[in-house]
């Protein structure tokens, strides 16, 4: 279902249709090729060792038992790789990471990696690696992390905060939000809901593990095969850390198998481009699952406070909220993000909000889907819902009453413009999920959510092929079927059918830079991309059509796919279509082209409102959900499916956070499921179908209105959840995941108190 | 590594007596395969016994019914006969790993690996399964509930294979049922689980019991005082709840990734009643 909030909208004649996707065949036969499909000529196995303990310093590392053993061409250690980072803290950290230099600061930290004829021979290399650790206290709660002084993560904790401030040494950053003054805010409220919540650590669940071929030669150059969501950031930072030329670095993304964040940060590729280095040979590196788990970023773990004070009318009088993120041992943006998320739904006229980033020893955080939001959304949504009960009020209206507005002030700062957080709360009102009813141990939640979208550098080119057919070549990466999108919208410009357009993701030599797909940015930017490049094609189309026709090229219009003459002296002149002009291309100036390289601006935001309802087995505390609904605004959804693909994956993946999804780890600091087995990702059985409705208010800043929704969707569902359960159990909760053991003991708690 | 599939299981026997090292036996893989790609094992000989014909097969007895030790777990879901007269155990076999891994296992491969939360050993507990082991000296006869000593070791001696599962004839207004709680919906391991045996009189009122408990102890767990608690009742509320006691008052569970000692006590109580009431409803259906 779609709901068109403005009367006044564009007609389109590809744009909103639901074709099929154009990787679609590719996928379903197996002919994709991801990560570990590429392969070249003398290609050695890399494999990595890597910390068993949580903390402790690097005495020495032996690697001459593994470099005599035959087979193996290269062994690396950080002494392999030099630091050139040219006193770039941020990117020695990420050396650091990639590969530990004097302390393994997690568990799965890499220490080491072999380079060896097969797999077998490079196990066994790994097995004859001596290191020599001092095993060091280690912290892998963020509240204890905070107490603790004794325990520093990183020796570089201390250089972002002032030490007469007196601040814990495992801060890594505070961040402040708001206006107003919420003292006074408080003051005037009727009631005051405060809480605290925990949130445990969840990974981005990728089916795809990371997976790169690396092949630096002796001249200096490279070429790097990998899944990555953005080659040109990869290409740029493999090159610092190697001490490369950028443009000496070829970097080709294969298909990829998810990345929700997580593939926009680099983890084995330098190690894989200094071990091809090292042997002279190209070097493929795939990781295991139990890898990806212990190695590469997931989200961070969360402590949260919330005071919310309103009106007897339910008017928020006044916001706060206290944040802490762990952000592993590196530097993070974790908490500033949560703290700017945390209110963004609400006009609050007193509102602050702190974020905290957390060094612990956990691997690093990594960006996981609109990150740090579903936490902070998970405990504010939960105060809204505790409140709504307490006014006896019905929740939806209560987020009626103080849902942002275009011309609202945002809670974080800026002004909000063209928004529709109040279209969706209207379209969820008018939704018959509200109606249906509820029996006996079963709730209904719901929640809201924000999520910002990002611009930034895009470049695209189309090449008209002989036949009148285009190829458009984008460099923003495919994670949701944008390639399809992408055609759509070439298609619509220029005036042709859908399956007339092939888009292709173009590696780092055949464009200029892209910003990685993140920041639900890859169909907003490239589409805005791909629409300059086909008006500039256009433009050489009908120039080729003047010279065709000989008539001056202002008396030229491109219309419907054609060159139309216009005025009295041309205007019977029968039409020239796309596949005519193409055809005479080589006679009239040569390939017909167009390019677009852009800093995208103008991006908008995308709001959500998520219902869910569900049954909670008093006996076993697990839940059940029943229906689950996602309502958002997508501005304009140029393939509709692939809007409410990403709508229904966020709220799955929401879902298993909400109930199953976390790191645990022993009291020894090691992560004890490593694995899908007992790292309780949904399976299909697990949930309902996943109803959608797309809501479309144009964002003013894009040709055709549209904003980015692909992050949006996870940040409600951990509330919704929540909300669900805690009206169905008459127990609030406030521990995510709400794992069946966990449920049950909040049961039994409250029974006892 | 050598690998050999034998036709007999005579051949078999040869083979896995005639081996010094490291040897497994291979009927599904589905736990050996995951080992050897783990690293966690490098076996120096595989026994595939999926060749031996009369491994691969179902058949009716004198006494019950004869279960190769190489019939997939989704062969024993497809038995009309065995779904008929044991529930139980063909729907905890149905329940191990997924659709894909189900065409793979075996119920004596699940025996073997003698994990405690075997899905498919409690139902064949609480059914007094017989397990027949053949090796070096001959073949031999035992409980099911004797061959898992620890996790991850059997009581099975160097050379010997099991092969088969043995299970009664069903008698009138007796059935079995089994339930295990995961937190996901499939493609889990169970938390706690319970497996029941009931016979009845006409009348309802239950004649034999046995119950078995899964992942709440280092082996599976026969609770014979719970068993004890349901025989001549009619499964009222005062027999559930005791038997819930004594099955949550006989579980040793431990702590770890998968559930608390708290939790686990408590469900394995929950779902002992659940799968008593399921089985009693199957017995009085079965008339």
């Amino acid at each position: 279902m779609n709901i068109n909030a403005k009367t006044q909208i564009q007609e389109f004649r590809s744009v909103g249709t639901r074709p099929v996707r154009q990787d679609g065949v590719d996928k379903v036969t197996g002919r994709a090729r991801y990560g570990a499909d590429y392969n070249m000529p003398g290609q050695l196995v890399g494999l990595v060792l890597r910390s068993p303990h949580a903390h402790a310093r690097i005495k020495s590392i032996d690697t001459s038992a593994a470099e005599a053993l035959k087979g193996v061409k290269a062994v690396i250690t950080a002494a392999d790789l030099p630091d050139h980072a040219d006193g770039d803290e941020g990117l020695l950290e990420i050396l650091d990471n990639c590969m530990a230099r004097t302390k393994a600061r997690y568990d799965g930290h890499a220490v080491a990696a072999v380079a060896a004829i097969d797999e077998a021979t490079a196990r066994k290399a790994l097995g004859l690696i001596r290191v020599d650790y001092e095993v060091l206290p280690h912290v892998t709660d963020v509240d204890e992390a905070l107490k603790s002084t004794a325990n520093v993560v990183h020796e570089h904790a201390t250089s972002r905060v002032d030490p007469e401030q007196n601040v814990p040494l495992n801060v890594h950053a505070t961040e402040e939000f708001g206006h107003g003054d919420i003292e006074a805010g408080f003051a005037k409220s009727d009631l005051i809901v405060e809480r605290s919540f925990k949130a445990e650590q969840s990974h981005q669940g990728y089916i795809e593990p990371h997976a790169c071929v690396a092949s630096v030669n002796a001249d200096g150059t490279g070429d790097l095969w990998v899944t990555t969501q953005g080659h040109f950031s990869y290409r740029i930072v493999c090159a610092q850390l190697l001490g490369m030329d950028v443009s000496k670095l070829r970097v080709t993304s294969s298909e990829i198998g998810g990345g929700f964040g997580g593939k926009t940060h680099v983890w084995a590729e330098p190690v894989a481009l200094a071990l091809s280095r090292k042997a002279g040979r190209p070097v493929k590196l795939t990781m295991s699952r139990e890898e990806v788990f212990r190695s590469t970023g997931p989200t961070s773990p969360a402590s949260i406070d919330v005071k919310i004070g309103v009106s007897n009318e339910g008017v928020i009088t006044s916001a706060y909220a206290h944040l802490r993120y762990g952000c592993g041992p590196y530097s993070g943006v974790w908490g500033m993000l949560g703290a700017m998320t945390a209110f963004a739904c609400y006009d609050i006229e007193n509102v602050k909000t702190i974020g905290i980033d957390v060094r612990i020893n956990r691997p690093k955080t990594a960006a996981y889907r609109a990150p740090s939001a579903p936490v902070a959304a998970f405990a504010v949504e939960s105060v809204l819902d505790e409140i709504a009960q307490k006014l006896d009020m019905d929740p939806l209206e209560l987020r009626f009453r103080n849902a942002v507005k275009n011309g609202s002030r945002s809670s974080y700062g800026p002004t909000f413009g063209t928004i529709g957080l109040v279209e969706v709360l209207e379209a969820v009102k008018s939704h018959p999920q509200l109606n249906v009813p509820l029996a006996a141990n079963q709730g209904r939640g719901i929640a809201c959510g924000y999520w910002f979208n990002i611009g930034g550098q895009t470049c695209t080119t189309l090449n008209i092929g002989v036949d009148g057919t285009a190829t458009l070549t984008i460099g923003t990466v495919d994670v949701g079927g944008s390639r399809s999108s992408m055609s759509l919208v070439a298609a619509e410009e220029l005036g042709i059918d859908y399956d007339k357009v092939k888009t292709v993701i173009g590696d780092t030599a055949t464009l200029g830079h892209n910003d990685t797909t993140e920041g639900s940015r890859g169909t907003f930017s490239s589409s805005m991309a791909t629409i300059n490049a086909v008006k500039q094609a256009i433009g050489v189309l009908r120039e080729r059509a003047a010279k065709m026709w000989e008539i001056p090229v202002d008396d030229v219009v491109w219309e419907k796919g054609c060159a139309r003459a216009v005025g009295e002296e041309h205007g019977n002149l029968p039409t020239l279509s796309l596949a005519e002009i193409a055809k005479e291309a080589p006679n009239t100036g040569g390939p017909i082209a167009g390019h677009s390289e852009i800093v995208a601006e103008g991006v908008g935001v995308s709001f959500g409102a998520h219902i869910c309802d569900v049954e909670v087995d008093p006996e076993t505390g697990a839940t059940k959900i029943l229906r689950y609904l996602v309502v958002q605004d997508a501005g304009r959804a140029i393939h509709p499916a692939y809007v409410e693909g990403q709508y229904q994956g966020g709220a799955v993946q929401g879902i298993g956070w909400a109930l199953n999804e976390e790191y645990v780890y022993g009291a020894d600091g090691r992560l004890q499921n490593a694995g899908f087995l007992d790292y309780r990702i949904p399976v299909c059985s697990d949930l309902p179908m996943i109803d959608t409705v797309i809501v479309e208010v144009p964002n003013p800043g894009h040709p055709y209105g549209v904003r980015g929704v692909g992050e949006t969707p996870i940040v409600p569902p951990l509330a919704a959840v929540a909300n669900a359960i805690s009206r169905a159990t008459g127990v609030r909760m406030t521990h995510v995941p709400m794992s069946p053991p966990r449920v049950l003991a909040a049961l039994e708690n409250a029974k006892v108190t | 590594m050598h690998y050999s599939r034998p036709n007999s299981v005579a051949e078999a026997v040869n083979l896995l007596g005639g081996n010094t090292g490291n040897a497994f036996i291979l009927a599904g893989g589905s736990d050996l395969l995951v080992r050897m790609k783990g690293g966690f094992v490098e076996p120096s000989l595989i026994v595939d016994i999926k060749a031996i014909a009369e491994l691969r097969q179902i058949r009716a007895t004198d006494k019950g019914f004869w279960i190769g030790a190489a019939v997939t777990c989704a062969e024993l879901g497809e038995s009309e006969m065995l779904r008929a007269a044991w529930p139980g155990v063909v729907e905890a076999a149905n329940l191990i790993g997924s659709k894909q891994v189900q065409g793979r296992c075996t119920i004596a491969g699940n025996l073997c690996n003698a994990s405690p939360a075997a899905d498919s050993v409690p139902a064949l507990v609480a059914a007094g399964a017989r397990v027949h082991i053949v090796g070096p000296n001959g073949s031999r006869v035992t409980a099911v509930e004797d061959v898992p000593l620890s996790p991850g070791k059997t009581s099975l001696a160097p050379g010997e294979m099991v092969a088969a599962i043995e299970l009664d004839e069903r008698p009138a207004h007796a059935s079995d049922a089994y339930i295990r709680f995961i937190p996901r919906t499939e493609m889990d391991i169970a938390v706690a689980s319970a497996g029941i045996n009931l016979t009845l009189d006409a009348d309802g009122t239950i004649k034999t019991a046995r119950v078995a408990l899964g992942a709440v102890a280092p082996t599976v767990l026969r609770v014979d005082e719970a068993a004890e608690a349901l025989v001549g009742t009619k499964l009222e509320t005062a027999a559930l709840e005791r038997l819930a006691e004594t099955c949550s008052a006989a579980a040793r569970p431990i702590d770890d990734k998968r559930g608390t000692i708290a939790y686990r006590k408590s469900v394995v109580g929950v779902l002992a009643k659940r799968t008593a009431e399921l089985a009693y409803k199957r017995a009085r259906a079965n008339s």
